[in-house]
């Protein structure tokens, strides 16, 4: 079976998702400027917030009695919220390196090796 | 406020003012004022109190309180005026004479009938309560609680005054306290002489507690109370002796008195227990139904004759007891006649009396008095007047009712012995304060020897004269030795130029201590106590001649004696021309703080003894005689002892005898003292000389200090000079074998515990560190390599767990 020729399921969008991550991935190993390494790590979480909201699928929870059908959304915006103060976060921090060293390249942020 | 409620209250606050003071001393003494000069105001204020409230009291009981028994003391009073009034042989009273003409056949029974001669047929005036309860522990009771009688309010008076006088004079004598002392009797290893901050406040510390102590013992309602303020006497005398505590001759003293002190305080407290056991009381007065000492010792219905109390009878009856007879009043009566417990008496009166000796210097334990001289002069004076040699025969006065007659009869031999003893000392001594010193001990063998021989009156007489010229001849010697810095007399000489009113205020001490009068006119004080005891001797000398002419003998010997060694201190100091010029070129008269009290106590020592005065002693005395006292007694164990009524020596023919018989002994002291130091036609060389095994025995003071250090103390150092060596060797050896014993248990242990333990530790602490130290390069901060690392270890981990499933499936 291919999966250019079923008709679109869960498995299409964990691919999409596994692609995101993938990218996510790859973007903060290679990348050496820190924001383009935040923004791996954006795709990352939106890989794995694709991932949720496929597996929150009505295919997927059959209708379980014990399940809203909305799990995964919520998972989602927490992730989302989550992402947001991760943000934020890593751009004050960020900054600040920017501030001391007068450089965004996380390849001199060596300073808590041990 | 009627005299049973004013009178303790007086008398309480009298005495707990110089507390107050003390108190108030020891917390703020070296911040009061420049050196603590305040101290000294602080404690002259508060003993100016107490001689104010005590003198109230004195004028309340005086003025509004003779009672029943003033016209007893008054009858007593005329006899004593008539006898210095009227010529001997004169107004015979027929009766007395009688009397004692039957008593001088001594042997027949004696019938009552006292109440012709004066004696009180009542209990005297006495208030008596508990003012507090300490403790009630079954029968025994501890109580602070008061007796107030007219000897207590007189001796609160006189001591107060006296010690205020004392206060006033110390503030001049002390003035050297009030900045750095360099000592000279001190010299440090180094061969400095010792500097030291003075300690003015300090000494007007103790002396405040001095008089509270003092105070109590006089106010004392109950014989443990007595005990208290008796050891409490005790210490004050030791920080007041040991004053120049640096000084070894000073600490030696002050340890000597308080030690023989203690000797004496042994024998008390067996009297005390003796009394307690048997009687279960301490209180002398009947407290609030309670029968006290004084009223079971003579009880009213025996007529107030000495008894042997029940308690003492069931005591020494104690087997029959046991073998069943029945302890009636009858069957105790019977005892009692048969002299069941009176051992026990004698041994309580004994006992009681060996507190007196210790505290009183009476032989065999007067060898701390003249040691007490290294005290400051203005304590000497204090010590040895008002406060705590007068304590002993306060005591042994207050206390009389319970002496039985043989008590009495060793109460008189101490102190005959003791006068005799201490006058020769003095008459070889050349330290101007030990003279003092001998003199004071040999008085109070006067004054014990009066109690002795049942002159009771007599004794405690001459108790209160001595006071006033005692303290009068210290504080002048004291004055000398400020003026002089010596005390040795054969250094000064003609100072009367230098310093009259030293001089000649101490020439009335002399005389008064001399007893000098116009016989049967007028004289000072110490002539009419002197003689009420000599005459009281003579009375009893009369009925009981083999006691009595030893007595007699040394009684009017010991005057002599005084004559001479008083008038031998005056005139080796005072008069003829000066021996050491140095000496005498910067001698100067004392300040008036000083003199003053000098010039006061002089006056006093003229007249506190005469015995017409509105406020006469003996008037006082008189109204607080116990009942039963003074009267014919016979003793029980001497069959042939016989005690006379005092007042039987009042009758011209015996007081007659007296006073010619010591007018002449005394003027032949003072004429060979005159020829030996004023005419010098003997030169005392010569005599020194020619009677040189007796001039060393006196000048050796009778060698009682090596006796003794022969008796007790070589023994004493002997033995515990072999305990030592027993714990040095034996019990210190064997410790210390224990202690290595542990040592070396204990260090294997160390060994076990440094090498094994530690080391099992350290190896698993290094292997720790160096696994941490190899892990620490894996740490490089890189973050790229991180998420790489991540990755890699995540798609490991994945393949790892899907290989393993494969594996199993």
């Amino acid at each position: 079976m291919h999966l250019l020729t079923q008709p679109v399921g869960v498995s299409h969008f964990l691919v999409v998702g596994a692609v995101l991550f993938i990218s996510g991935i790859v973007c903060m190993a290679v990348k050496r400027n820190a924001l383009g390494i935040l923004m791996g790590v954006e795709l990352v979480l939106n890989g794995a917030n694709i991932n949720f909201v496929a597996f929150s699928s009505e295919f997927l929870s059959g209708g379980s009695p014990y399940s809203l059908g909305l799990d995964g959304q919520f998972i989602s915006l927490f992730v989302i919220v989550l992402a947001a103060a991760e943000a934020a976060v890593a751009l004050a921090i960020t900054l600040n390196f920017y501030n001391n060293h007068a450089t965004v390249d996380v390849d001199r942020a060596d300073e808590l090796k041990g | 406020m009627s005299p049973d409620q004013s009178l303790p209250l007086l008398l309480s606050l009298a005495w707990l003012v110089p507390l107050a003071s003390f108190a108030l001393i020891v917390l703020f003494g070296p911040r009061m004022g420049k050196h603590g000069i305040l101290a000294s105001y602080v404690a002259t204020g508060a003993i100016l109190t107490s001689f104010l409230l005590s003198l109230t009291a004195f004028c309340i009981w005086h003025f509004g309180h003779l009672g029943a028994r003033g016209d007893v003391a008054a009858v007593h009073a005329s006899h004593e005026a008539n006898d210095h009034g009227d010529t001997v042989g004169e107004s015979v009273d027929d009766s007395i004479m009688a009397e004692h003409a039957t008593l001088e056949h001594a042997g027949e029974v004696h019938e009552g009938g006292h109440a012709g001669h004066g004696l009180p047929t009542e209990p005297s005036k006495a208030y008596t309560k508990d003012m507090y309860t300490l403790a009630q522990i079954g029968k025994l009771k501890l109580a602070v609680s008061y007796y107030i009688d007219s000897l207590t309010i007189l001796m609160f008076t006189m001591v107060s005054f006296i010690a205020t006088l004392i206060h006033f004079y110390a503030y001049g004598y002390m003035h050297d306290e009030l900045h750095e002392v360099v000592d000279h009797e001190v010299t440090l290893s180094d061969g400095h002489h010792l500097h030291r901050p003075g300690r003015f406040h300090r000494f007007f510390q103790y002396l405040s507690l001095f008089c509270f102590s003092m105070l109590g013992l006089v106010i004392a309602g109950n014989i443990l109370m007595v005990f208290v303020f008796w050891e409490l006497v005790g210490i004050c005398s030791y920080f007041l002796i040991g004053f120049y505590i640096e000084r070894k001759s000073a600490s030696n003293a002050a340890n000597k008195a308080f030690i023989v002190n203690r000797v004496g305080d042994f024998g008390m407290i067996i009297g005390l227990m003796a009394l307690w056991a048997s009687l279960g009381t301490f209180a002398f007065g009947d407290v609030g139904g309670e029968q006290g000492i004084f009223s079971t010792v003579r009880p009213a219905d025996k007529n107030y004759e000495l008894t042997v109390p029940d308690g003492m009878v069931r005591y020494a009856a104690m087997d029959q007891i046991a073998a069943g007879v029945e302890p009636t009043a009858e069957q105790i009566d019977t005892w009692r006649a048969e002299g069941y417990g009176y051992w026990l008496l004698v041994i309580a009166g004994i006992g009681i009396f060996c507190g007196c000796v210790g505290k009183s210097a009476q032989f065999p334990l007067h060898v701390w008095l003249p040691d007490a001289m290294e005290g400051p002069t203005p304590v000497s004076a204090l010590v040895h007047s008002a406060t705590m040699v007068a304590a002993g025969v306060y005591l042994a006065g207050r206390f009389y009712p319970v002496f039985a007659p043989e008590v009495l009869l060793v109460i008189a031999y101490a102190g005959c012995i003791t006068l005799f003893l201490a006058a020769t000392i003095a008459i070889t001594a050349v330290d101007i304060k030990r003279v003092l010193a001998y003199s004071t001990v040999s008085q109070l063998g006067y004054m014990m020897l009066g109690l002795g021989v049942g002159g009771w009156a007599a004794g405690l007489f001459h108790l209160v004269t001595h006071a006033f010229f005692k303290s009068l001849l210290f504080m002048c010697s004291g004055s000398v030795i400020h003026a002089t810095h010596t005390n040795d007399m054969r250094r000064m000489g003609g100072l009367r130029h230098k310093m009259p009113w030293t001089a000649y205020t101490m020439l009335v001490g002399v005389l008064a201590i001399y007893g000098a009068a116009i016989p049967f006119v007028i004289g000072f004080s110490g002539y009419y106590s002197k003689d009420s005891i000599v005459a009281q001797v003579l009375s009893f000398y009369n009925v009981n001649p083999t006691h009595g002419g030893i007595f007699f003998a040394l009684s009017v010997g010991g005057a002599g004696l005084t004559a001479f060694y008083m008038f031998r201190l005056w005139f080796m100091t005072f008069a003829g021309k000066p021996r050491d010029h140095h000496v005498y070129d910067h001698a100067h008269e004392s300040p008036k703080v000083m003199y003053l009290p000098l010039v006061i106590l002089a006056v006093f020592a003229v007249i506190v003894g005469f015995p017409w005065f509105p406020f006469s002693v003996v008037k006082l005395l008189e109204q607080a005689r116990p009942v039963g006292v003074g009267a014919t007694s016979f003793g029980y164990l001497l069959p042939t002892l016989v005690y006379p009524e005092e007042p039987l020596s009042h009758s011209p023919a015996i007081h007659g005898l007296a006073e010619i018989s010591l007018f002449f002994v005394a003027l032949a002291g003072l004429v060979l003292s005159a020829a030996f130091y004023v005419f010098r036609s003997l030169n005392p060389e010569d005599v020194r000389r020619q009677f040189a095994p007796i001039y060393r025995l006196f000048w050796n003071k009778w060698y009682f200090d090596e006796l003794y250090n022969a008796i007790f103390v070589r023994p004493v150092m002997f033995f515990s000079k072999m305990v030592s060596n027993f714990d040095r060797r034996v019990i210190d050896g064997a410790i210390d074998a224990l202690a290595r014993g542990v040592r070396s248990i204990a260090s294997i242990d160390d060994m076990i515990d440094r090498y094994l333990i530690d080391g099992l530790v350290n190896v698993v602490a290094a292997w720790t560190y160096s696994i941490g130290d190899s892990l620490r390069s894996v740490q490089t901060g890189k973050l790229r390599q991180y998420v790489m690392l991540i990755v890699i270890g995540t798609v490991a981990l994945t393949l790892l767990i899907r290989w393993s499933v494969a594996a199993t499936t």
